[in-house]
């Protein structure tokens, strides 16, 4: 594979001029080289989801461990926050209870610590923006490149109000994992896949956070309407649920997405649950007819 | 537009305590481009002499360094839309009309300036003029903007409205434009705040709007405005969501702020006339901020008039149980746009407090933010024991209810007319006009509460009965619906889906 970090070419770094920085500028990004090794292996990339916290911050370390064990590729670690607009009701629920327990921002640096710890798998956080700007845009970075994280989704973020953000993670390293929509025009596509590092993450239908039924085949188009935009990884999430969604969409995009359903399963049954259900997930990343089990 | 900012967002400070860093202490200026003299919070009437450019007009999307858009990618396009429509219409003869006309032969304005002779004996002996919103139709200031929003969205092709609302003024209020405009309307609404206003959800549902308890959270407006916010995103292309103050995410601050100018221009015009000359303070209250917006508009540009808004102080600033998001909040990003926030050490929203269902919301509009920096306005709290005194004050010296929200604007006033007039021979010197931003109908029950007239357990369980009954006809309109409309069919599943 080549090793080009970015999703774009347009976006090449300029190593060199943060010399003091701890991290290296130009360094590869760790959500790229995660999807490549699945693209190696002929297969898309599982990207598995949950809050930060819930219930408490060593279930969170071990059920990330257990993702990458199970199939994650990579791993994305919520932050519960108060006003969660882009999430329905059972992430809600769960990262509500996560803040009753007594969750901290800062804890989130000691889980993505304890899963790099323990596995190869890249290790995003997804955030409310908030939360960032309050510990300050530099040092949530800072500490989140010390922890071996490998960058941030950011659900209500868009490159025109991201200055601090690509200055901060261009500092450290990090990924910028902007989010597309299908009601994303091609002015607003080519922005953000030039804003994003890592790879661009697709909604795939117009909604929140949720298990649904069918996915929508509005996310194909706009998987390939962001790649002629210049991305050169989309992943797809929202909505969905089961293996067989997965076998769906790893057909066309280069990553899937799962989230609430995993929550429901670390709800319902803890970290074997999850496990399980992880297990299951990764089984449809192979194309129909190849699996050998 | 040709409205020149005093100062940029590149030269703003403000910015300098962006990340959560403490504010820059009391009195201090912190606009480059005001003079040493000018700028300070506690004094905010004395900066603009020395300034130049209009405050008036001011088009966003930032405000300073306040403002923008911080909201989830798939909301950005109807954003968009929304302030490209807005853009022409407001330039458009047909749509002025359509506005004026409505404003005029539906809500009834021009509202009055009415002098309050005898509540202005409490006040220093100044002057004191009431802009009588609380006259319009349904009740408040809210009127004007649902009426200009719910045009802007039968213009895009929209079927839908929805809405947040807090004390019930604005949900009745879209419900209102949203039956006189054949749209169909949805209303989010905290379950606490349907508590408390039960009366203006069996307005709503009167007026044939579904209303929605919103159980989430502090079950209070912010609550009330993620859920749709969610609602949003799901049904973006049949729906306009019809925020209901001068906040969220670049247009709705200064589209708010443009349907509200009227309250502003009106109130300029009549106390001129009245009197002769300008006032020496506008005072207002500010939850979103919505009517103070509005008037403050007036008189943006008139260096000599002091402007005063008013916040929730709830059982008092010192309690942390307050809504006083400017005096005490940090800057943040909630709901779209950056401004001052209740927020705690991680970025958490604080949940805010108030009598007032109205001012209980943790922030406030951008522009308001940029107002108090740059000192061009004072903003104080005012706490529920301060406003229901100045509540009963107006009931028994000028026979007017108001609502509790405006009642923060009424004791204000008080506590400026005393200042102003302390060192003046004739008081009557110093005018003062107070927008009277609703009327206390909705609050009868709150205030009755308050002042003993009623046992306020029989009223909270009539309030919970009516809350319950509210949740079933909401959750049957839904499940009936959900083999009805593609929007509703969407709604229901989004909401049983998960």
């Amino acid at each position: 594979m080549t090793v080009d970090p970015n999703v774009s070419g347009s976006t090449a770094e300029t190593p060199g001029t943060e010399s003091s920085s701890p991290e290296t500028p130009g360094a590869p990004s760790k959500s790229a080289a995660a999807i490549d090794r699945a693209r190696a292996q002929g297969r898309a990339a599982l990207i598995c989801y949950i809050p930060a916290g819930y219930p408490d911050v060593q279930t969170t370390i071990d059920a990330g461990i257990a993702l990458a064990r199970n199939g994650a590729d990579l791993i994305e670690i919520g932050i519960p926050y108060s006003d969660p607009v882009m999430d329905g009701s059972v992430i809600q629920a769960a990262t509500t209870e996560a803040i009753a327990n007594g969750f901290r921002v800062s804890s989130i640096f000691d889980i993505v610590a304890g899963i790099t710890a323990a596995t190869d798998a890249a290790v995003l956080v997804m955030t409310y923006w908030n939360p960032v700007l309050r510990l300050g845009v530099d040092e949530f970075s800072r500490r989140l490149a010390a922890a071996g994280g490998a960058g941030l989704i950011t659900p209500d973020l868009i490159p025109e109000e991201a200055s601090q953000w690509l200055e901060a993670s261009q500092k450290y390293g990090l990924d910028r994992v902007f989010l597309v929509a299908p009601s994303s025009t091609p002015e607003r596509l080519a922005r953000t896949v030039e804003a994003s590092r890592g790879f661009v993450y697709a909604v795939s239908i117009m909604g929140v956070t949720g298990t649904r039924t069918a996915v929508s085949s509005t996310a194909e188009q706009l998987v390939a309407d962001t790649r002629a935009a210049g991305a050169a990884r989309v992943c797809v999430g929202l909505g969905v649920s089961n293996a067989d969604q997965v076998r769906e969409i790893a057909g066309y995009a280069d990553g899937v997405i799962v989230g609430t359903a995993l929550v429901a399963a670390l709800r319902d049954g803890g970290v074997p649950a999850l496990a399980d259900l992880t297990t299951d997930l990764s089984s449809g990343l192979l194309p129909a007819g190849t699996e050998a089990h | 537009m040709a409205t020149t900012p005093a100062a940029s967002p590149q030269d703003h400070p403000a910015d300098a305590f962006l990340s959560g860093a403490t504010r820059p202490a009391e009195g201090t200026s912190i606009d480059a481009a005001a003079g040493p003299d000018t700028g300070t919070r506690a004094d905010g009437a004395a900066g603009p002499a020395a300034r130049t450019g209009s405050f008036r007009h001011a088009a966003g999307p930032y405000f300073g360094s306040y403002g923008g858009r911080w909201m989830p990618e798939s909301l950005i396009a109807a954003l968009d839309e929304l302030e490209e429509t807005f853009e022409k219409a407001k330039v458009d003869p047909d749509f002025l009309a359509q506005i004026a006309d409505l404003n005029k032969n539906y809500s009834g304005r021009p509202s009055l300036l009415t002098e309050a002779k005898r509540f202005a004996l409490h006040a220093g002996g100044a002057r004191i003029f009431l802009k009588r919103e609380d006259l319009n139709h349904t009740g408040s200031h809210k009127i004007n903007n649902v009426l200009g929003q719910a045009l802007l969205a039968k213009r895009m092709g929209k079927t839908r409205v929805i809405a947040e609302t807090g004390a019930g003024q604005h949900g009745v209020a879209s419900a209102t434009a949203a039956a006189l405009l054949g749209l169909e309307c949805v209303v989010y609404m905290g379950a606490e705040d349907c508590r408390r206003q039960a009366l203006n959800v069996a307005r709503m549902q009167l007026l044939g709007a579904t209303v929605i308890p919103v159980t989430n959270g502090s079950q209070t407006l912010k609550d009330a405005i993620n859920e749709a916010l969610r609602d949003w995103v799901a049904n973006v292309d049949s729906t306009h969501y019809l925020l209901g103050t001068a906040a969220g995410a670049h247009p709705f601050p200064a589209m708010v702020r443009f349907f509200h100018e009227v309250i502003g221009e009106e109130a300029r015009a009549q106390i001129l006339e009245q009197t002769g000359r300008l006032p020496d303070a506008v005072c207002a209250c500010i939850g979103g901020g919505s009517n103070a917006i509005g008037i403050f508009h007036g008189f943006l540009d008139d260096p000599s008039v002091r402007l005063y808004g008013f916040e929730a102080g709830g059982d008092g600033v010192e309690t942390g149980r307050h809504a006083a998001t400017i005096t005490l909040g940090r800057p943040g990003v909630l709901h779209g746009a950056r401004s001052y926030l209740m927020q705690d050490e991680d970025g958490q929203t604080v949940e805010s407090h108030s009598i007032s269902a109205g001012l209980d919301y943790p922030g406030v509009g951008p522009e308001h933010a940029y107002l108090a920096d740059i000192g061009r306005v004072s903003y104080e709290p005012i706490t529920d024991a301060e406003a229901m005194d100045a509540f009963q004050l107006l009931c028994r010296t000028e026979g007017i209810i108001p609502a509790i929200e405006s009642a923060h604007a009424l004791a204000g006033a008080i506590k400026v007319g005393q200042r102003l007039t302390a060192d003046q021979a004739d008081p009557a010197e110093t005018i003062i006009v107070i927008n009277l931003s609703g009327r206390g109908d909705k609050d009868v029950e709150t205030a009755a509460a308050w002042f003993d007239l009623i046992d306020a357990e029989t009223a909270a369980e009539a309030s919970a009965e009516a809350v319950i009954r509210a949740a079933d006809t909401a959750a049957d309109q839904v499940s009936a619906a959900a083999s009805g409309t593609p929007s509703h069919a969407a709604e229901a599943n989004r909401r049983n889906g998960k």
